[in-house]
């Protein structure tokens, strides 16, 4: 039965569009066949142990005792298991803590990164100020300059901000606030926006809707998409982040999981600390596995490097 | 700027067309502009120029910075340091792209061809990007384990091959973190070859067909030729992306052994932040100056190059 089925759909792919490299007469032939299934089968083969395999690794070796861990490291299936190592690392190594220091070092990120690319974008693509062209140039001109470009002197305005002089190291704001100046996010929402339909704008001008109603009933709704390309790709960059919050987060008890994990790891017991690197996994791999189609269409990376 | 609004006049702005005439209300407009000029004024702009300013200037966070010319960009030049540092990084672009170029493009052509299941080829090949890089860095670090009980020592004691030092010895360093940082960042580079893939018009296959051609003569008089512009524009990224390599060699080797996996980045890294002596603000500025005008003109060079070369075809 599932043989009917795969000749069915093989028929329809390969009479329509979705063919490939590969013609229908070609796949017909059992040498070509069995070559291509093989290479894939190597292929899926390949991706399972270099994709799946140091995690399944991880996974396996934070519930196996330490001594298991290092004398036989490739052992397939532990002496013993030891969950007690998850719950140490959660309690005792403050896991928990550093954790939710990340968790709202995220949502902060994530917040001023919508606020300041949907106003931002709404101002640039719908409002369209008189100065907008040149405003939008020096957005994107922040593109082309090198992130290292910005490292010291950046962290120097964190240590004495212009205008207010206020010291932001140990403060979330350091973060939170740098993240927003994101020129890749207000491209991909301005763009977005550009592409909304302007009768709708002009109807509701009509109905007598200002340009505050008008961004929060109409454009915000219609931009769901778009905002979240923007939300997930910010949620997971925070979540990934190293170097800046290293440099603007001086106190250990303020510091993210990702600060916090490589001084851990020598004053902690291997099992301990591996269950440690797990746990600050597991997130960003829900993430990945519930949103898989906003990353793997390449809305957001692809979209920018084509713009 | 709102002042400068305000003066427009109305009727100027009417003749804009495609502009919605809501701009009359520039205070609103202004409104909604204020949060991106705050944050692009005071964490993008002003660090840019400040950048710039601070590469002539001798600036620690005490006393007012003083100007001292180009004495920064000449002690950076003169540090036997700099040497040390643009070769590792020249030798980890140029592993990178041995290893870490083709291997995307390779994976994508195969999975191309995949007719069912290929969201989980996709999501096995991504899966390494979404981990955070201090996680891999330090799980990686244990899979390098020196020792003969060590994770990859361990498989390679399969095959009968001896312990590999890995991370321990100069030759072997740097090689070991272009397999992790491969490893890492493979993944979204597949993702973008099979999207192209995905959009080379299927009519040229059917030509192809009637004309007679193999699997193999159309993957590269095909596929190859349509790939091209991608190819192009991802190999940049890849080598702009591999020349600022810094939190693997800090958190792997910390530049180490003797030095042999101290890239450009970390040395920055070294003058602003573990100088024990205090930051040295105005050397770092000048080697961040001198790295990014590098890859300007790399990349101009490229695109040049680029150019002529599909424009030639």
């Amino acid at each position: 039965m599932s043989a009917t089925i795969r000749r069915g759909r093989r028929r329809r792919g390969w009479s329509s569009q979705e063919r490939g490299i590969i013609s229908g007469p070609e796949w017909q032939q059992p040498r070509i066949r069995w070559a291509v299934r093989g290479l894939q089968a190597v292929t899926l083969l390949f991706l399972i142990i270099a994709g799946l395999g140091p995690l399944l690794w991880m996974m396996k070796a934070s519930v196996t005792p330490t001594q298991d861990t290092i004398r036989w490291p490739m052992a397939l299936w532990p002496n013993g298991i030891d969950l007690g190592q998850l719950a140490t690392a959660w309690s005792r190594t403050h896991i928990d803590r550093y954790l939710w220091n990340t968790v709202v070092i995220a949502c902060g990120s994530w917040l001023s990164q919508i606020v300041v690319a949907t106003t931002g974008g709404y101002a640039l693509s719908v409002l369209r100020p008189r100065f907008s062209g040149f405003l939008t140039m020096v957005v994107i001109a922040t593109l082309f300059v090198p992130p290292i470009v910005l490292l010291v002197p950046l962290y120097l305005t964190i240590v004495d901000v212009p205008l207010i002089h206020a010291r932001l190291i140990d403060n979330y704001w350091a973060i939170w606030l740098p993240a927003a100046a994101s020129a890749v996010n207000i491209v991909l929402v301005k763009r977005f926006f550009d592409h909304l339909p302007r009768e709708i704008f002009e109807a509701a001008r009509v109905d007598g809707a200002g340009p505050f109603r008008l961004f929060w009933s109409i454009v915000l709704p219609m931009s769901r998409p778009i905002l979240g390309v923007v939300s997930v790709f910010a949620v997971i960059a925070t979540w990934k982040d190293y170097l800046w919050p290293l440099l603007v987060i001086r106190d250990p008890n303020l510091q993210p999981l990702s600060v916090r994990l490589p001084t851990l790891q020598s004053t902690t017991d291997l099992g301990v600390f591996i269950a440690a690197l797990a746990i600050s996994t597991i997130f960003p791999i829900f993430l990945f596995l519930i949103f898989q189609r906003l990353f793997l269409n390449g809305g957001g990376l692809g979209g920018a490097i084509k713009g | 700027m709102s002042s400068h609004a305000d003066a427009l006049p109305t009727t100027r702005k009417a003749l804009r067309h495609r502009r919605l005439r809501l701009t009359r209300d520039s205070v609103s407009t202004f409104v909604f502009l204020i949060p991106m000029l705050i944050v692009f004024g005071l964490f993008a702009w002003f660090p840019i120029l400040r950048g710039v300013v601070m590469s002539v200037q001798k600036t620690n966070l005490v006393d007012a910075p003083t100007w001292v010319g180009l004495d920064n960009f000449a002690r950076v030049l003169a540090d036997p340091q700099l040497g040390i540092a643009v070769a590792n990084t020249v030798w980890f672009m140029l592993l990178a792209l041995l290893f870490g170029f083709p291997v995307p493009i390779v994976l994508a052509v195969l999975m191309s061809e995949v007719r069912r299941g290929r969201g989980l080829y996709s999501a096995l090949a991504y899966l390494p990007v979404v981990i955070p890089p201090v996680v891999s860095v330090l799980l990686w670090r244990f899979f390098y384990d020196a020792s003969p009980h060590g994770v990859f020592n361990t498989i390679l004691g399969w095959v009968g091959l001896g312990p590999m030092p890995w991370l321990q010895n100069a030759g072997t360093a740097m090689p070991s973190i272009v397999i992790e940082a491969t490893w890492a960042n493979a993944g979204a580079a597949v993702i973008i070859y099979l999207a192209a893939l995905v959009s080379v018009p299927t009519d040229l296959y059917d030509a192809a067909d009637v004309d007679g051609a193999s699997i193999l003569q159309k993957i590269r008089n095909i596929t190859m030729p349509y790939l091209r512009s991608v190819i192009a524009v991802t190999l940049i990224l890849q080598l702009i992306a591999t020349a600022q390599l810094f939190t693997e060699p800090l958190l792997f080797t910390g530049g180490g052994p003797n030095n042999a996996t101290l890239t450009v980045l970390l040395l920055i890294y070294r003058y602003a932040f573990t100088n024990s002596l205090g930051g040295d603000y105005g050397m770092a500025a000048a080697l961040s100056l001198l790295l990014a005008a590098f890859l300007a003109l790399f990349t101009a060079g490229y695109y040049w190059l680029t150019r002529s070369w599909s424009t030639s075809q």
